[in-house]
Order: structure tokens, then sequence, then C-alpha cells
């Protein structure tokens, strides 16, 4: 096999290109990795993944429901929408019984979506990524917030390791969810160091090791997401709507 | 060939299949059964354990066993080896273990002694999974696998030879005539052409004989055409709560079928509750279309024949509490048509505590009443029931459903409990006005 010079000029150039980028990579510190090459590769973990678990359950048989649907039922979309809301909140009949996980349930995802949404640099962060932006909420809020968030989680583990039926029904999957939730969080409150308008007006992170662990932390929790549990803030729409279809084509309003 | 020995598993086998042929057999039923909606169910749980709270057997008893979603344990493990997102990952790694005979076995219990398929514990789960279907599906895969409770299985040999598990067709005469002259009706059978075939649950070819002889007097006074017909007569379809999806489908033609040939528009179906959900949303996957006659439920038709001034009734003006069949209320849709029946008979209804779609089971839905084995665990269930009943201060119970009456009598027995359920088909007969 010949090689001319034309191909040997190429390959010292792909040699040159490879050489330059292992050594920015070199000069790179941990918060840059996590910025750069990490972030791009938990995103796109996290959004194809995502979309191949989605797609796989979508694309499974269709199995159509051939009965008549009882007289006067709302439209099938109406009643896959009426089961999503419906399933916001608990009935009278279990709102007991399900106290503990009724009222933790709300305060963690109500609490992390606060802090996710609300806290100044993380909608800096999402403004650089998207575009998008809106106003922050009070640090104070996000302190209160974040605390709750981190007690809820931690009070989540504790029912779900001494009570019988969730240890019973308890999976890998539960504790590496759990873990990988509460990372970004604890990370998160460890470079609560200043408050939010401080950290946005420097010009550079001052902390940049322990903000690379923070961002890292949810880059995990990006590239777990698709895999495990986490993913039923996609499914629950889904898997609610679902039953809502199949019980409003028999006429019972859930 | 039973295998229960005190302090192992309760399980039973039938037919001759190794262990492997089992395993295999359970494993193809599963997999097939993974639709989108079933797909999508599998794949949402997370585990916050809310199913156990909603779940009777839970929470008459307290073990943590009866938690609804570890019912599907074996479901999940095959969806995740066989059939999930990341199965062939699953597999390679070994991340699921495959299921053995031996959890086959040991979960014959759960699927078959302490589910109802009533559904409740879908109203609180957070996802909305529709755990009932599921271990409808998971029995499915029981069935193929021959590990089926001995009494049900014998229940099915005796629906696959006869065409229900209580008589023989050729009998039906014979037990219609009797039924007629104990009542003072008149039950026609067998005739060529009726614009309406009435079917019958298996417990009203024997002690419920009262509830035939109501449906008659019924449907005489509104002077319809109707037959009952030796070729389908028992729309309680054992196959439904079994698994046997051949048996099913064969009871459900019976059915179907009779009614086309002898020009029937309509199939009545009785007070049952698996009946209707065998029949009404059912039926019609195995015609691939809609049905060419319609299927109404017994509180259906009451409704219906009184909001129409077909029939009228005297009012009876005594409290009751009605008990919701599961499978007609909150799988069927007829909360407020019992209601409406109730309403109609002067009844001063006083609900129980948990009523309509979130009522609770009578313990003996989906065979278990059947399953002579469940007994003491349907008994303490049955305590939630009179609990509740005795809160309303009631006079009278009242419910849509044979099986429930023949679940609650039982626990009732076991109770020495006094009050003892009524039908609402036979009040509306012991009421018809002239």
């Amino acid at each position: 096999m010949q090689i001319n010079a034309a191909q040997v000029q190429g390959h010292s150039l792909t040699s040159g290109r490879r050489r330059r980028n292992l050594e920015s990579l070199a000069q790179m510190d941990l918060l840059d990795f996590a910025r750069g090459p990490a972030l791009v590769a938990a995103l796109t973990v996290f959004v194809l993944g995502t979309l191949w678990r989605l797609g796989h359950v979508l694309s499974r048989p269709r199995l159509p429901d051939l009965s008549v649907a009882r007289e006067g039922v709302p439209s099938a979309v109406a009643g896959a929408w009426h089961a999503v809301l419906r399933g916001m909140w608990p009935r009278r009949e279990f709102r007991a019984s399900g106290l503990f996980a009724m009222l933790n349930g709300y305060v963690f995802h109500l609490g992390l979506a606060v802090v996710v949404f609300g806290y100044a640099p993380h909608i800096a962060f999402i403004h650089r990524l998207t575009g998008l932006s809106w106003p922050a909420l009070p640090a104070a809020v996000m302190y209160l917030a974040a605390a709750a968030t981190l007690m809820s989680l931690l009070a989540a583990m504790v029912v779900r390791l001494t009570d019988p039926v969730l240890r019973l029904i308890s999976t890998r999957d539960d504790h590496i969810s759990w873990a990988l939730t509460l990372l970004p969080v604890f990370t998160g409150m460890a470079v609560l160091s200043d408050p939010p308008a401080a950290l946005l007006a420097r010009d550079h992170a001052i902390y940049r090791g322990p903000l690379a662990i923070h961002l890292l932390s949810l880059e995990l929790l990006l590239l777990w997401f698709p895999f495990g549990k986490l993913m039923h803030a996609v499914l629950f729409v889904f898997s609610r709507g679902a039953t809502g279809v199949r019980f409003n084509h028999r006429g019972v309003r859930l | 060939m039973n295998a229960t020995a005190v302090g192992s598993p309760v399980f039973d086998k039938q037919g001759q299949l190794s262990d492997e042929e089992r395993v295999d057999a359970a494993m193809r039923s599963f997999v097939s059964e993974f639709g989108v909606t079933a797909s999508l169910h599998m794949e949402s749980c997370v585990r916050c354990g809310l199913c156990a709270e909603a779940c009777h057997f839970h929470v008459a008893t307290g073990e943590a066993k009866y938690t609804p979603i570890h019912k599907l344990e074996p479901l999940r493990r095959a969806y995740q080896r066989e059939a999930g997102p990341f199965a062939a990952l699953v597999r390679k790694l070994g991340l699921v273990k495959k299921l053995s005979i031996g959890e086959l076995e040991r979960w014959q219990e759960l699927i078959y002694d302490s589910c109802t398929m009533c559904g409740r514990c879908t109203l609180i789960c957070p996802m909305g999974i529709d755990i009932a279907e599921l271990v409808r599906q998971a029995r499915h895969g029981m069935f193929k696998a021959g590990l089926v409770p001995e009494r049900l299985a014998l229940m099915d040999r005796a629906a696959q030879q006869w065409g229900s598990p209580a008589t023989p067709g050729d009998d039906l005469p014979d037990i219609l005539q009797e039924a007629a002259q104990q009542h003072g009706v008149t039950i026609p059978c067998n005739l060529p052409a009726a614009e309406m075939l009435v079917t019958a649950a298996p417990a009203e070819l024997g002690e419920h004989t009262k509830a035939l002889a109501a449906a008659a007097k019924i449907l005489n006074r509104v002077g319809i055409t109707w037959t009952m017909h030796s070729a389908g007569f028992d729309a309680s379809n054992i196959g439904f709560n079994n698994g046997d999806l051949a048996l099913q489908e064969r009871l459900t033609r019976a059915i179907i079928d009779t009614a086309v040939q002898i020009g029937a528009k309509t199939v009545l179906l009785p007070e049952c509750g698996h009946a209707y959900g065998a029949a009404r949303w059912e039926a019609a996957k195995w015609y691939g279309r809609e049905l060419p006659v319609r299927i109404i439920h017994m509180t259906e038709f009451l409704d219906e024949i009184l909001a129409a001034g077909r029939i009228r009734v005297k009012r009876i003006g005594e409290s009751a509490t009605f008990h919701d069949p599961c499978q007609i209320v909150r799988r069927g849709g007829l909360e407020a048509a019992a209601r409406r029946v109730v309403a109609a008979l002067g009844i001063e209804l006083i609900e129980l505590q948990d009523h309509g779609i979130a009522g609770y089971c009578c313990g003996g839905g989906g065979g278990v009443v059947s399953n002579q084995r469940a007994a003491p665990l349907r008994h303490k269930v049955f305590d939630i029931k009179r609990a509740q009943v005795e809160a309303t201060g009631a006079k009278r119970l009242v419910t849509s459903c044979g099986q429930c009456r023949i679940t609650l009598e039982m626990g009732a027995k076991q109770a020495k409990w006094a009050k003892l359920p009524e039908s609402l088909l036979e009040l509306v007969a012991d009421q018809l006005a002239d």
C-alpha cells in the first residue's frame, strides 16, 4: 500500500489537532472540564437516553380498546388530562394513610423546583445554555427551599430504610436515584458562600473546585436520569394519561 | 397436584410440564402482554409503597408482602429482562435475575389468593399505574405455566367441559324449570328468536335462583321477548379470572354468537362484576371490532327501565348502605346508576366511609371467593367492610353483584354477624308496583 504526500500531510494535521486538544484538556481545571466536555456528555446522554426510553415504550404494540365507550363520556384526550391533573392531589379516602408520603413528596418536588428554577446563579447557567431567563426568587426563599429539600430527602431515606413495605419493594435504583439527587443539593449548599447577587457580580468563579464538584454531581444526575426512576418526571404524564383514557372510556371519573 | 405444606409457600401445580418449561411458558406469556400501556406502567413505578395503603389485604393484615406492586415482581423482572428499553444491557450485565420456578410458585399466593383485581390501588398510585390489569396479565402467564390454585383450576376444567363451572348447558332447561316453579314465574329457555339474551352467574343456577326469578319477573313485566339459552348462559367467565385466555374467548363467544344467532339486540348480564368486565369491556377484542350486540349490566337495565317508566316500584322507606362492586363501579363506571335505582326504591342511602369508586372490595373478587385456601385471609378483609357497614347505622346492606353477596354472606357467617347483603335486583323485583 502506497502512502502519498497529501495523506502524510493530512495525518500530521490530524495528529497536531489531537495533540492541541490533549494539551488544552491538560490545561483545563476541573471546572472547565465540568462546564465543557462533561456537561456536553451528560446532556447528550440525558437527551438521547430519555428519548430512547420514551420512544421504546411508546413504540410497543398498541392494543386498541374495541369496546363501545360509555355514552356521553369526554374525549380520550380530555380523560387523559383529567387523570394527569387529578393525580396531583390525593383522594379524600387516602389523605390520612398517605399523609407523610404526600407532604414529603410535595416539599421535595416544590423545594427542588424552587431551587433549580428560582436561584439566580441557576437561571444564569440555564441562560448560558439556552438563552432563556426569568426573574430570580429572593435569596432567603432559596435557602429555605434548599434546606426543606434536603430534609425531605433525608426523611424519605429514613422511611425507606425503616418502613417494612418500602424495605421490601426498594431496589438498587431507589438508592442510586436518591443518592444522585441528594448530591447536587448537598454540593450546591456547600458553595452557598455569598448571596446570589454577589456571586453573579463577579466575572469569574472564586470557588472553582466546589463549583466544579457541584456541576459534576448534577451531570451524574443527568447521566443516570434515563436509566432509573428519575425518569418518572417524564413518564408520569403518559402513565397517568393511559389510565385516564382507559377509565374515561368506561365512564369512570377518577 | 397439591404441593401445600405447613410452613412452605402455598401453591398448586397443574399438568406435566417440567420446571424449566413452566418458567419459559410464564415468561413468554408475560412478555407478550407488554403493549404501550402495560409498558408505561411497568416503567413508571417510583416504589413509594402507597399502593399498600389502598389494598384491603395489606390494610387488614399489615403484612408488607401484600403490597400491590410487590405482587407484580415476576412481571417487572420479565419486562426488564425481555421487553424494556435496556433489556439487552440488563441481560448482558446480569442486572436482573431470571425468574426461577421457586419464585413463580411463591408468587402464586400473591397473584391469586391476595389480589381481587379490584383496582383500588390505582386510585392512590401517584403514577396512575393500573396494577389490577397487570395482575390479570400476570395470571395469563401463571395459567400457561400450570401454576393456578387447584380450586380455580378445577372450575376451569369444568367450564371447559360444560361452558360453565356450575352446570352443563344441557341441564339448563331443567334448572330453569325448577326455579320457575319454585318462584312462580315464567323463564323462557332456548327460544329460537328473542330481542334479548339473558345470562346468569353460576350462583344463580344454584343457591341464588331467586335472582333468576327476580330478573324473569321484571323482564316479563317490561314485555320484551327474551330468553336464556343452553348454548350461552354463564356470563361469569372463569377464564377471565383464572388467566385462561382460551377459555375466556370461548365463553365470550358462546354468549355473543348465541345472541347473534337468535337475533338478539342486547345481552343482559347478571348481577356479577367480572361478567361485566369480561363481556362489556373485553368481548370486542375477540371479534376485532365493535360487537354487533349491546352488552348491558342488570343495574344499567334496572336504571333504564325505571327512568323510562317501564316499571314502577313501591318505596321501601328504610335506610340502607350500598356496597359498590369493584368491577361494576370502580372499573365499570356504574356508580350513579346503582344510586338512582336505590333512590327509586325510596331507600335512605347512608354511604359507607369509603364508597363509590374508592369503596373497599368485598375481598372475594378475582376468584378469591372460590379459592378455599384463601378463606382465612378473606375473613380478615371482611372485617373492614363489616366495620364500615356498622358505622353507617343503616338497617340494610345492598349490593349489585352476586359474588360480592356470597363473599359477604360467608364473611358474615364466619363472624357471626346478623346483617346479610341483599340484591338490588331482588329488591326491585320484590317492590314491583302494579
